[in-house]
C-alpha cells in the first residue's frame, strides 16, 4: 500500500491521518454504533464533516491552543470525534473514567485546568456540576446525549449536536483559523493526556506526543499486520491508553473500522453480531466467557455434552499446533476440522470469535487453561505488556511463539534492559513526553537517555529471548536464605484454581513461605450444591474440612510448579491458613481495582500470621468487618493452620558456591 | 396563580390548559358507591396524582378515565369536548394509554413484541397487506419499529428487547409495561401504581422515567400511587379520596397540611 510506504512522512498528527483516510479511502466505515436496534454507521468521510463541525464550533465557543479538553463518557463516536476535534483546535483531549466519583474527577480537572468539558450524559454533567465551584478555569460543557437536560441552566452548557450546527453555520468565519491551527500541528505536539489509575498516590497526567502515538501505531499495526477491513469493538475505558492506540491510534493510521456497542449490558451480545477480527480483553472478561460456557454446557444434552469433552479433548491435544504451524499428522487435522464443524465453529460463534484474526489480553496474567481453551479453538490469543508510559506496547507476543508465563519479545522499535535489582526499563519511539505540572515524577521515571523504569521486576529467559514478568519490583524481597521472593508468582498460579478468588503469599525475610487462600464463593457454592454440603455462611463452607482438603491439593500441586522454576522454587507454600471473610476494599484490604494491600493485610492479620510461622495447628481470631451501608461488626473465628507438602529443592544459592 | 388557561409550577415549568376534566363522577355497582359526585380537572403536561388508602376508589377512577367504566351519573370532558359512551380501544385511539396494577403482558412475547403491540392504534393497512408484509404494511412496520426503538433506548432496556417477558424480573416487567404505554404515544398516561412491590431502587428508577417522560415528551400523567412519599415529590396537584369522596385537591404541601387528608390517612377517634 502506497500511503505504508511513504511512512510518517507528511502524517505528523491524527487530523492529518483522518484527512488522508477522508482522502483516499472516504467511502470505507470509520464508525459503528448500535442505537435504536440498528448498527448506525459513518464513513471516514462523514467521520470527517462530523470532525471539522465540532472542530468549528469548538473554535466558536472559545478554545484556544494548548487548552485541556476534558472528555467523559462511554465509547461512542461523538466522544472520539471530541478527542480528534480538540487535537484540529490546537487543544489537548484529556479522556476521564467514566466510572470515577465527582471528587476524583475534580482532582484531574483542576490538575489540568480543563477550560471545556465535554460529557457524554446527564449523569456525568451532574457530577462536573457538583464540583465546578472549585474549578476555576472551567469554563463550558458541552452534552451528548440530551435527556434531562431540559431544566439546566444553559449559560455554560451546550448540546453537542448544536455546537455542530454552530459550527457549520459559523464555517466561512473559523475554516481559515482550523485549517491554520491543524496544519501547526507537528510531531512533537501534544496528541493526549491520560491519567494513570493512582493506584499509588495521586494520578499523573501522562503526556503522550503525536510521535509517540502514531509511532506506536504504526509499528504494532504493521507487527500484526492489521488491514483497513479489520473491526474492533471499543467496550474499554477510554481514558485507557490501550483503548486510545486500538481505536485511534492504530485505527487512523490503517483505517479500520471502529464499533461501538450499544450500552454495557448489550456488550456480549454486540460482540456476536460484530465478530471482531481485532480484539482485546483482559483476562477478567476471557475468564467470565469460559465459565459461561461450562456452566451452559452443563445444561446441554448428554449426547452434546459428550461431543464438546471428545472434541475439546482433541483441541486441546493439537489446536495450539495447528495454530502455530507445527508439523501435525493429517488424521488429526481431518478430525479436528470436523471438530470445527461440529464443535469449534459453533462456539466461535456464539462467543463473537469467529473472525478473530489477533486477540490480545494485557493487564493481569492469565491462567494457563483459560489461555490455552481459546488458543485450541484456533483463535490466535496472544499475551502483550504494556504502560501508559510507553504508549502502550513494550513486549508482544509474535504469532507461533504465543505461551501463557512470558509477555513475549521487545515490540519493534523497544529496547530492554534489566536493572541489577531485576526491575524492567524500556526506551522507545513510544517513550512518554512527560507527566503534566510533575517535573519530579517525570524525572523519577525517565532518565535522560530516555530510558523508563516499569516498576516491575522481570528478566528475559535465555532460552527464547522472551520476558518474563515476576511482580511488582517493590513487592519482590528475599527469604531469609537468600533465595529470591515474589509473591504475585505464586499467588497467580494459586488464583487460577477457580475455587481460589484470592490469595496472598508471606515469608519475606523467612525461613519458609506461608500463604492466606480465600474461597471463591461462586464456584465452591456451586460444587457444595452439587455435592448436597449444606452451610449456612461464607465462613462454615471456608471451614469445611472437605473444602480445606480440596485447597490442600491446590497448594500442593502449586508448589510442585513453584518447584520447577529455577529462580522461584523457594516460594513453596508450607503451611495455609483458609480466611473466614472474604478480603474486601471496604475493609481496606484492597484496592478497588483488587489488588491485595499486604502490608495492611500483615498487620491487620497479625495474630494468624504468627500463627502460620510459629507451628500451632488452629487459631483462634475476631476481625472487625465494615458492611456496605458503613455499619461495623466483628467476625469471631478459630481457624485451622495447615500442613502443604512441599517438594525439597536445592537453594540454587548454595549449589552456586 | 392558576387560571382555567394552566399555572406555573413551584420548579418552574409551564403547565397548559383542560385536558380532561371529570365534572361530577358516581360510579355504582349495584347497591355499593364506589365513586360519589367526584370532580377535577387535569391540566396538559402535569403530572396528577390520585391517592387514598385501601378501596377509596382510586383504580375505579382510573377505570373511568379510561373508559373501562361508564360512570352512573356524570360526564367526562376531553380536549374540550364531552366524551360520549365509548369502548376502551376507542378510548385508546383518542390519546389516552395506561399501564395496569397487575402486570398486563403478553409473557410468551419478546419484549420488543410485547412494546409493537402499543402501536397497535397507528396501524391502518389491512390484515391481508399484514400477512403478506407488503406495501404499506412493510412501511408502517418500519415507522412504527422506530418510534419503538426510541421508547426502548429511553427506558434503557435495550438489552432486554428480545427476551420473553416471561424471563425478566418484576421491576423490569413493569417498566416494559410503560414502555408499551409510551410507544402509544398518548396524550394522557394512566399509571396505576407504577411502583407496587418495588424496592428502592427500583422506585427511584422508575420514579426517574416518569419524570423524563413527562420533561421529555410533555406527556400529561395521571397516576394512582400508594407510597405518599413518590406521590409528594413526583406529582404537581393530588387528588385525595376516601371512601369514595373527594377530600382534598391541591399541590402536595396543600394537600399534606389538610386536616381531613390527615384523619384519612393516619386514623382519627370516632
Amino acid at each position: 500500500m502506497a500511503y505504508m510506504a511513504e511512512g510518517a512522512e507528511g502524517l505528523r498528527s491524527v487530523p492529518a491521518l483522518l484527512d488522508r483516510n477522508a482522502r483516499e479511502f472516504g467511502g470505507s466505515p470509520a464508525y459503528r454504533e448500535k442505537e435504536y436496534g440498528i448498527w448506525q454507521s459513518w464513513t471516514w468521510s462523514e467521520a470527517k464533516d462530523e470532525i471539522e463541525a465540532l472542530a468549528l464550533g469548538l473554535l466558536n465557543l472559545g478554545v484556544n491552543r494548548g487548552d485541556h479538553v476534558a472528555i467523559i463518557g462511554r465509547n461512542r463516536p461523538t466522544l472520539y470525534w471530541s478527542m480528534v476535534a480538540a487535537q484540529m483546535c490546537g487543544a489537548v483531549p484529556v479522556p476521564l473514567y467514566q466510572d470515577a466519583v465527582a471528587e476524583e474527577m475534580e482532582y484531574v480537572l483542576g490538575h489540568c485546568g480543563a477550560r471545556f468539558v465535554i460529557a457524554a450524559d446527564q449523569e456525568q454533567v451532574d457530577k462536573v456540576i457538583e464540583v465546578q465551584e472549585d474549578l476555576h478555569q472551567f469554563e463550558h460543557m458541552i452534552y451528548v446525549d440530551p435527556r434531562g437536560m431540559r431544566k439546566y441552566d444553559h449559560t455554560r452548557l451546550h448540546e453537542f449536536s448544536h455546537v455542530q450546527a454552530q459550527g457549520r453555520a459559523a464555517r466561512d468565519e473559523f475554516s481559515k483559523e482550523l485549517e491554520s491551527r491543524k496544519a501547526e500541528l507537528d510531531y512533537d505536539s501534544t496528541c493526549v493526556m491520560l491519567y494513570t489509575s493512582g493506584t499509588t498516590g495521586k494520578p499523573k497526567g501522562v503526556v503522550l506526543s503525536n510521535r509517540n502515538i502514531i509511532e506506536s501505531g504504526k509499528a504494532s499495526s504493521e507487527f500484526d499486520s492489521l488491514r483497513r477491513d479489520d473491526e474492533v469493538l471499543a467496550y474499554l475505558p477510554m481514558a485507557w491508553v490501550g483503548d486510545f492506540i486500538f481505536s485511534i491510534g492504530q485505527a487512523y493510521w490503517t483505517g479500520f473500522c471502529v464499533n461501538c456497542p450499544e450500552s454495557v449490558e448489550t456488550l456480549l451480545n454486540d460482540l456476536r453480531e460484530i465478530a471482531p477480527s481485532y480484539y482485546f480483553a483482559p483476562p477478567r472478561i476471557f475468564e467470565t466467557q469460559l465459565t459461561q460456557i461450562m456452566i451452559r454446557m452443563e445444561d446441554a444434552s448428554p449426547m452434546k455434552q459428550r461431543m464438546f469433552k471428545h472434541f475439546m479433548a482433541h483441541a486441546r491435544r493439537v489446536g495450539p499446533d495447528i495454530l502455530d504451524g507445527k508439523p501435525v499428522s493429517f488424521g488429526d487435522r481431518m478430525k479436528y476440522a470436523l471438530g470445527e464443524v461440529l464443535v469449534y465453529g459453533p462456539l466461535k460463534n456464539a462467543m463473537g470469535f469467529s473472525k478473530v484474526r489477533v486477540g490480545y489480553t494485557a493487564g493481569e496474567a492469565i491462567g494457563p487453561e483459560i489461555f490455552d481453551f481459546y488458543r485450541s479453538l484456533g483463535i490466535n490469543l496472544k499475551q502483550l505488556y504494556g504502560q501508559t508510559e510507553a504508549s502502550v506496547f513494550i513486549t508482544v507476543q509474535p504469532d507461533g511463539e504465543v505461551r501463557s508465563d512470558t509477555v513475549g519479545v521487545p515490540a519493534p522499535g523497544v529496547e530492554l534492559r534489566i536493572a541489577e535489582n531485576g526491575e524492567v526499563f524500556y526506551r522507545s519511539p513510544g517513550v512518554f513526553v512527560e507527566y503534566y505540572n510533575n517535573p519530579d515524577s517525570t524525572a523519577g521515571t525517565k532518565d535522560a537517555e530516555g530510558w523508563v523504569a516499569t516498576g516491575d521486576a522481570g528478566f528475559i529467559e535465555e532460552s527464547s529471548g522472551h520476558l518474563r514478568i515476576i511482580d511488582r519490583a517493590k513487592d519482590v524481597g528475599q527469604m531469609a536464605d537468600g533465595a529470591m521472593f515474589a509473591p504475585k508468582y505464586v499467588e497467580n498460579k494459586l488464583k487460577f484454581f477457580p475455587n481460589i478468588l484470592e490469595a496472598v503469599l508471606l515469608g519475606n525475610g523467612r525461613d519458609y513461605c506461608c500463604a492466606f487462600l480465600n474461597i471463591d464463593l461462586t464456584a465452591v457454592g456451586n460444587w457444595a450444591e452439587r455435592n448436597n454440603i449444606a452451610y449456612a455462611s461464607y465462613q462454615e463452607l471456608a471451614g469445611h474440612p472437605q473444602v480445606i482438603a480440596q485447597l490442600k491439593g491446590h497448594v500442593e500441586e502449586v508448589n510442585k510448579s513453584v518447584a520447577e522454576d529455577e529462580m522461584l522454587s523457594g516460594c513453596q507454600v508450607h503451611r495455609f491458613i483458609v480466611l473466614h471473610k472474604e478480603l474486601d476494599a471496604d475493609d481496606g484490604e484492597m484496592t478497588r481495582t483488587r489488588k491485595v494491600k499486604r502490608n495492611v493485610i500483615a498487620e491487620k492479620f497479625g495474630d494468624l500470621v504468627a500463627a502460620l510461622y510459629d507451628g500451632s495447628e488452629e487459631v483462634y481470631t475476631e476481625t472487625e468487618v465494615t458492611y456496605e451501608d458503613g455499619r461495623k461488626g466483628k467476625i469471631k473465628a478459630t481457624l485451622k493452620v495447615i500442613d502443604a507438602e512441599t517438594v525439597p529443592v536445592t537453594p540454587r544459592a548454595v549449589a552456586a558456591e | 396563580m392558576r387560571d382555567t388557561e394552566g399555572y406555573v409550577t413551584a420548579d418552574g415549568r409551564q403547565i397548559g390548559g383542560v385536558l380532561m376534566e371529570m365534572k361530577n363522577i358516581t360510579l355504582k355497582f349495584g347497591g355499593v358507591t364506589a365513586i360519589q359526585d367526584i370532580s377535577f380537572d387535569i391540566h396538559e403536561g402535569e403530572i396528577r396524582a390520585i391517592i387514598g388508602p385501601n378501596g377509596a376508589g382510586k383504580s375505579s377512577m382510573l377505570n373511568v378515565i379510561s373508559g373501562f367504566y361508564t360512570p352512573t351519573v356524570g360526564e367526562v370532558w376531553y380536549k374540550g369536548a364531552k366524551r360520549p359512551q365509548m369502548k376502551p380501544y376507542e378510548v385508546a385511539r383518542m390519546g389516552v394509554a395506561r399501564t395496569f396494577q397487575n402486570i398486563a403482558l403478553f409473557e410468551g412475547m419478546t419484549v420488543l413484541d410485547n412494546v409493537m403491540t402499543g402501536r397497535l392504534t397507528h396501524m391502518k393497512s389491512g390484515i391481508a397487506a399484514q400477512a403478506l408484509w407488503w406495501g404499506s404494511a412493510q412501511r408502517e412496520e418500519i415507522e412504527n419499529r422506530e418510534v419503538v426503538e426510541k421508547v426502548i433506548d429511553f427506558l434503557e432496556i435495550q438489552n432486554i428487547r428480545k427476551t420473553p417477558v416471561g424471563r425478566l424480573p418484576y421491576g423490569l416487567k413493569k417498566r416494559v409495561e410503560l414502555a408499551r404505554a409510551l410507544a402509544a404515544e398518548p396524550s394522557l398516561l394512566l399509571l396505576d401504581e407504577p411502583m407496587a412491590g418495588m424496592n428502592v431502587e427500583e422506585k427511584e428508577d422508575m420514579s426517574r422515567f416518569i419524570l423524563d417522560v413527562n420533561d421529555e415528551f410533555g406527556t400529561t400523567i395521571a397516576l394512582i400511587e400508594h407510597d405518599m412519599g413518590v406521590v409528594m415529590d413526583l406529582s404537581d396537584r393530588v387528588v385525595v379520596m376516601d371512601y369514595g369522596k373527594k377530600i382534598g385537591d391541591g399541590t402536595p404541601d396543600e394537600v399534606r397540611n389538610n386536616q381531613d387528608v390527615i384523619d384519612a390517612y393516619l386514623g382519627v377517634a370516632h
